[in-house]
């Protein structure tokens, strides 16, 4: 009798692979395989997002990962974190000037009209979700066009090279505290696990290459009731931020080069201040990677909740900075999920000898009632 | 765009990372040491936390043998074990325990006793046995510090007063050196034992929870029970009290799994694969002797 415990595993995983890959180009004949190039142009904003979940800023490389993990966005995100395990730390980022950011879009929705005026740039938010139909087949001569023209009928912007943040000219009027520098560095979450309670800089890095739908759902309660931010948007940016990273050899501030990214600041109703201080409305901050604008909007409010929580104790989930911190990552959570998965025969067969146990105490102690009954 | 890897995958700053809290954890028997825990390319709850402390840990002189639910060649098992001999060149791997110096396991210890030269690594999904009685890791670490197992030994109690028996089946909760209750990974009660004075250092990684801790060699290992309700081992005695034989090699001292065949009825074999090949490779030798 040959051995029944889980044999052949390897067999196993490497005709798995081949199905899965087998699948992958199961269009046959007419098949044309996707380039980078064309995932990180035509699904840019899948891009954004593995980018952003990923945690690390590759755009080829998360194109890649989208392209290998045929589209998947947790598996996707989640290889661009494994591979970035390979990589020392080799210094640490000072803070960046957002407000020098080469902005695609920005937009606020507390003014009408704001210094540097409002942009509205790429977004979907007026369009009409109809069926594109003409898209399902797509004159390739038509689309290469397609840019072209954009920039030929556009006249040359003349955009100055930094904007003003709406924030700044609240804080000017009194009606957001004054931005408390901070001299510490940044917590950095690559490098330390979180230890509550968390500095509010953890909590930030955190969210900020948290998983898109799991921030938006914990935000969307807050949102919905369980939770009192009610949030303005004073500010949303979207653009390219140039990094800045000390000169290796001379030390000075110099351009490393530049990130897509989107910025979020939400403003929400004064609080009562225990100092006795002059109340000031309170701020919300979130940023990501990429173009992901409901990302920095859930992250912002949710920076917001927790806040409060940190200060005053949560009376909410979205508050709890351990119930929203160790929640939300995509690779923690989707590995988890997965491995229920794997065997588990070891540990059922330890439940199955347990209630066989307790079942067999519950008949022996109905026989032994009925025995004292009669 | 080229991508190249460490020896060990992860870079030799993270490895070191491990390896420093490991000697804090094996220096506070019990402890969970936080650590920053990498991604690493298989999924969290497949063993990272394991293989961190594997990978960071393993040379080219070491000799590896991964198990999961007491087989080498289960499909978690041979992907950790290709992962290894991928990223690591040089180094040698066995289903042999006796041929093995570094072990990672999940759900199960050899039923064969370590040596002072083997070290086991195990793979934990939730590092702390006090979340079933408080989802709070701030106040978790708070009751640790203070040895307050009060809570977790009410759940015993109130275990006992409905069901007339404690319902844990495994990860059992072990007081390790004294002091710190561990969870002992997901081991059934029957692997418990092993952890008592065992002569290997035995470490144990939770990737996803990023925590580390230790048995460390010759240390003492508690399951809590009470005076009057002794700890119990899982029971593989038949309906008429005799122990069931492994249906493979015939041993009646091991873990054994349970099949239902094709006719409804049952089979029991060893869960151990190694062990079980042994026992049938030495009655075999007895036979032609």
């Amino acid at each position: 009798m040959g051995y029944v415990a889980i044999k052949g595993g390897g067999q196993a995983i490497r005709g798995a692979e081949d199905v899965l890959e087998t699948l992958r180009a199961s269009e046959g004949a007419a098949g044309v395989p996707l380039s980078i190039d064309t995932i990180e142009n035509q699904l840019r904003l899948l891009t954004s997002r593995i980018v952003s979940e990923g945690g690390l800023y590759h755009p080829k490389l998360a194109a890649l990962a989208i392209k290998q993990s045929q589209g998947d966005t947790l598996e996707a995100a989640f290889a661009l974190r494994a591979y970035r395990s390979t990589m020392p730390r080799l210094m640490e980022t000072q803070a960046q000037d957002t407000s020098k950011m080469r902005l695609i879009r920005r937009i606020s929705s507390a003014f009408k009209d704001i210094p540097g005026g409002q942009m509205l740039g790429p977004t979907y938010d007026y369009a009409l979700r109809l069926m594109r139909l003409d898209l399902t087949d797509e004159s390739p001569e038509k689309f290469r066009d397609i840019a072209h023209q954009f920039l030929e009928q556009t006249p040359e912007p003349n955009l100055p090279d930094t904007f003003p943040k709406v924030v700044e000219a609240l804080r000017e009027e009194g009606l957001l505290p004054q931005a408390e520098v901070s001299e510490a560095l940044a917590f950095d979450i690559t490098r330390e696990p979180l230890i509550f309670p968390v500095p509010r800089s953890a909590a930030l890095a955190t969210m900020a290459r948290a998983e898109t739908g799991s921030l938006l759902a914990l935000a969307y309660s807050n949102m919905r009731g369980y939770g009192d931010v009610h949030p303005t948007i004073a500010e949303l940016r979207v653009g390219y931020l140039p990094v800045m990273l000390p000169h290796p050899i001379t030390g000075e501030l110099t351009e490393a080069g530049e990130v897509l990214m989107t910025e979020c600041e939400v403003v929400a109703m004064y609080e009562d201040d225990s100092n006795q201080g002059k109340p000031t409305f309170t701020l919300g901050y979130g940023a990501c990677f990429g173009h992901n604008e409901v990302k920095a909007i859930s992250m912002a409010i949710l920076d917001r909740a927790l806040q409060k929580g940190m200060k005053e104790g949560a009376s909410n989930p979205s508050e709890d900075p351990e119930f929203v911190l160790l929640h939300v990552d995509g690779v923690d959570s989707m590995g988890f999920a997965s491995h229920y998965k794997m065997p588990h025969y070891v540990t059922f067969q330890s439940d199955m000898d347990r209630l066989r146990t307790t079942q067999q105490k519950h008949e022996d102690s109905k026989k032994t009632k009925m025995g004292d009954a009669q | 765009m080229s991508v190249t890897y460490n020896f060990g995958f992860m870079d030799e700053h993270a490895k070191k990372e491990v390896r420093r809290s490991i000697l804090k954890a094996i220096s506070i028997p019990g402890y969970q040491v936080p650590y920053s825990s990498r991604e690493m390319p298989m999924g969290r709850g497949f063993g990272t936390g394991g293989l961190q402390i594997t990978l960071s840990l393993i040379g080219a002189d070491e000799t590896l043998k991964v198990i999961d639910q007491g087989s080498d060649d289960s499909v978690n098992a041979v992907n950790l074990r290709q992962f290894v001999e991928l990223t690591c060149p040089g180094v040698n791997t066995t289903t042999h325990l006796n041929a093995a110096t570094l072990i990672q396991s999940r759900h199960r210890i050899p039923e064969v006793p370590l040596t002072p030269n083997q070290t086991l690594v195990l793979q934990v999904p939730y590092p702390d046995p006090l979340v079933v009685v408080e989802p709070s890791e701030d106040k978790r670490k708070m009751m640790h510090g203070e040895a307050d197992y009060a809570r977790l030994l009410v759940k015993l109690y109130e275990d006992i007063v409905k069901f007339d028996e404690i319902t844990i089946s495994h990860r059992y909760p072990t007081r390790i050196n004294g002091h710190y209750v561990i969870d002992p990974s997901p081991i059934p009660r029957w692997d418990v034992p092993k952890l008592h004075n065992s002569p290997a250092l035995i470490l144990f990684g939770a990737g996803r929870e990023k925590k580390i801790y230790a048995v460390p060699p010759h240390t003492k290992a508690e399951p809590l029970a009470f005076d009057d309700v002794p700890f119990r081992v899982e029971s593989f005695n038949d309906a008429q009290g005799n122990r069931r034989p492994c249906e493979r090699c015939g041993a009646t001292d091991s873990f054994l799994d349970e099949y239902i065949n094709e006719d409804g009825s049952k089979r029991y074999q060893c869960s151990d694969s190694d062990y079980c090949d042994t026992v049938l490779e030495n009655s075999k030798e007895v036979a032609h002797a």
